[in-house]
């Protein structure tokens, strides 16, 4: 049965579900009630919470817990996701499994806290240091707030790589009707390598350094053929109303909402708009945009976020020259208005201008 | 006439041969902890956790589970390692540049939490790794990489932190000790000090701090037996050896 649940107490509910009994993390808005969610919640559930004394403690505490071989999350906001680059990439170059949580607000700086999609870059390009990725699911619904988390820590394990759930205040903010599932179980994934005290094996050692000459390199390559992997197996989108779309909008998380809306308006009105909305930017689905653009009926696409535009290079990436790509966005937590996008699509309907 | 094995290597340690200098503190003291899990007997739950610095490969010489951490965080993991697995007996072995410098607010933090952890602390108030740079315990006038004309307050170099005193102002530790690897004496009170530490973790009785003054001949630019003698004569005057904290005096 379906309850009123608000986007954040819904992430922090399905990580118990999922197993989770290790929550570290640092206050910051807009993603409080997860922290005060879990420092309530994991002391009846018989799992550990601890209020970090940083951001960067709290990543450093989630790699401890993890190297451990436990379900752990940490969640936090733009500002604080910057100051965990650093351990996210020593995660994942040990690689080590765990979910992360980024509920964007207005940056760059201090910015303020209302969602945001300004993050996009440093998510999935690599925040920290060196060639590493992190799986990205990006929620737009309180519903896939719940999905999206518990998928998180199952992808996690399979893979040992961190996942991110990358969403915006406005999600985390949002109360609406969404459903937890009952009987969710966890499959069986080898621990074996995880620190436990060498009982009865040979040590576990988790490190990231190697200072022969090819043994770095070597660790590359075994992230390489993981990502590659997870290119072919783990990509996520949702089409609405693309069949015959003459123009396609591209977004995701609260402006694919936007456009959903859009679609639904211009389309009662005659109009052939679809709405393309990426669930998944680690992996990027760019095979089936392409496939989009090879299609005679796209014009071309128009491509909404809540930032100076981050995602819409690799749209363009996907696409190459074969349609148009255009972009709108609202930047430091202003959202996008629904007349400057349907003034937008209808000009690319009309004769495909491109507009910045 | 019947040979007696009197002496040998400890079980916890391998047959990796140390990269460390000559006269270097670590490898005692690496000895000293391999001794210590061995007596104990807590070779198969013990987990421990490497620094960044001269310790960075020390997974190396340590038969037992361990994990690297990034720079200063070792207090952080050795916290997500004991939440996750409180049956294990975890430990972090840092330098003063991890620990006292860029580590600084994880170590104070974990031990004002209570974490059920034991920190060694390693001070030769240089950074080793990187070559001879200030470290926050670098003494007063010290010549360094970084400070090429002596450590100076009144240039802004600060002095050196006292970083034993420092937690054992806290409330939540149980045990805090500073000592030596000098002398067959200092080195044997060295390992009373860890066995008591790790004992403590292991009848859970909270946070416990060893800080080792170590010798770094290299960087010091000494021989080894002039660094010996400067950490006995220079260092304890600023580092005073002794308990400064000990809430079971009754734990061995």
């Amino acid at each position: 049965m379906k309850e009123l649940i608000k986007g954040n107490e819904a992430l922090a509910e399905s990580a118990i579900i999922a197993g989770c009994r290790h929550y570290f993390g640092y206050p910051i808005t807009p993603q409080n009630e997860i922290t005060a969610y879990m420092a309530k919640r994991m002391p009846e559930v018989g799992g550990v919470f601890v209020q970090a004394e940083s951001e960067v403690a709290a990543i450093n505490m989630v790699f401890g817990a993890a190297a451990a071989g436990v379900r752990v999350i940490t969640t936090t906001s733009s500002p604080g996701f910057s100051l965990m680059q650093e351990g996210v990439s020593y995660i994942a170059a040990a690689h080590l499994p765990c979910v992360l949580a980024n509920v964007m607000r207005g940056g760059p700086g201090l910015g303020n806290i209302a969602g945001s999609q300004g993050d996009y870059f440093q998510a999935v390009k690599g925040g920290g240091h060196g060639d590493y990725r992190l799986i990205v699911l990006m929620p737009a619904y309180v519903q896939e707030m719940i999905d999206f988390t518990i998928l998180a820590f199952d992808l996690a394990d399979k893979y040992l790589i961190p996942v991110l759930i990358l969403t915006d205040g406005i999600v985390g903010q949002m109360v609406e009707p969404a459903e937890f599932p009952k009987d969710y179980k966890p499959n069986f994934y080898d621990k074996s390598w995880a620190l436990t005290g060498a009982k009865g094996r040979p040590r576990n050692i988790v490190r990231t350094l190697w200072l022969d000459d090819y043994g770095v390199e070597n660790n590359n390559i075994k992230l390489q053929q993981k990502y590659a992997r997870i290119k072919a197996e783990v990509v996520m989108y949702d089409e609405f109303m693309t069949e015959d779309a003459e123009v396609i909008f591209v977004a995701y998380g609260t402006p694919a909402r936007i456009c959903k809306s859009i679609t639904k308006k211009l389309r009662d009105q005659g109009y052939k708009v679809g709405t393309f909305r990426l669930q998944s930017a680690f992996p990027f689905p760019e095979y089936r945009l392409m496939e989009l653009a090879l299609e005679k009926h796209v014009k071309g696409f128009l491509v909404v976020e809540m930032s100076a535009g981050q995602m819409v290079e690799d749209v363009r990436l996907s696409v190459k020259d074969y349609k148009p790509v255009n972009f709108y966005g609202r930047m430091g937590g202003v959202l996008p208005e629904e007349n400057k996008i349907i003034e937008y699509a209808l000009d690319m309907l009309k004769g495909g201008v491109e507009i910045h | 006439m019947e040979l007696k094995l009197i002496f040998d290597k400890p079980k916890t340690m391998t047959d990796t041969k140390t990269y460390y200098c000559p006269g270097c503190g670590h490898g005692i003291l690496h000895r000293i902890v391999a001794e210590v899990i061995d007596e104990l007997g807590i070779k198969d739950s013990v987990i421990g956790i490497a620094p960044v610095g001269c310790a960075v490969s020390a997974y190396d010489y340590w038969d037992i589970d361990m994990s690297e951490a990034a720079h200063g965080r070792v207090a952080a993991v050795a916290t997500g390692l004991k939440r996750a697995r409180p049956d294990a007996i975890v430990f972090g072995y840092q330098g003063d540049g991890d620990l006292a410098a860029i580590g600084l607010a994880e170590t104070i933090h974990a031990a004002n939490r209570g974490e059920n952890i034991t920190i060694i602390f390693v001070n030769n108030a240089t950074y080793g790794m990187t070559g001879g740079q200030m470290a926050p315990t670098t003494v007063l006038g010290q010549i360094t990489k970084t400070t090429p004309y002596g450590r100076n307050p009144s240039r802004m170099e600060g002095y050196p932190l006292k970083i034993s005193e420092m937690i054992s102002m806290l409330e939540a530790p149980v045990y805090v000790e500073r000592c030596m690897v000098t002398s067959t004496e200092s080195i044997l009170n060295t390992k009373k000090a860890i066995k008591k530490a790790f004992t403590l973790q292991v009848q859970g009785k909270g946070y416990s701090f060893v800080e080792v003054l170590s010798q770094c001949p290299n960087e010091w630019r000494m021989l080894p037996v002039e660094a010996i003698r400067w950490v006995e004569e220079e260092m304890t005057k600023i580092f005073p050896l002794g308990v400064f904290k000990d809430k079971y005096p009754e734990v061995k």
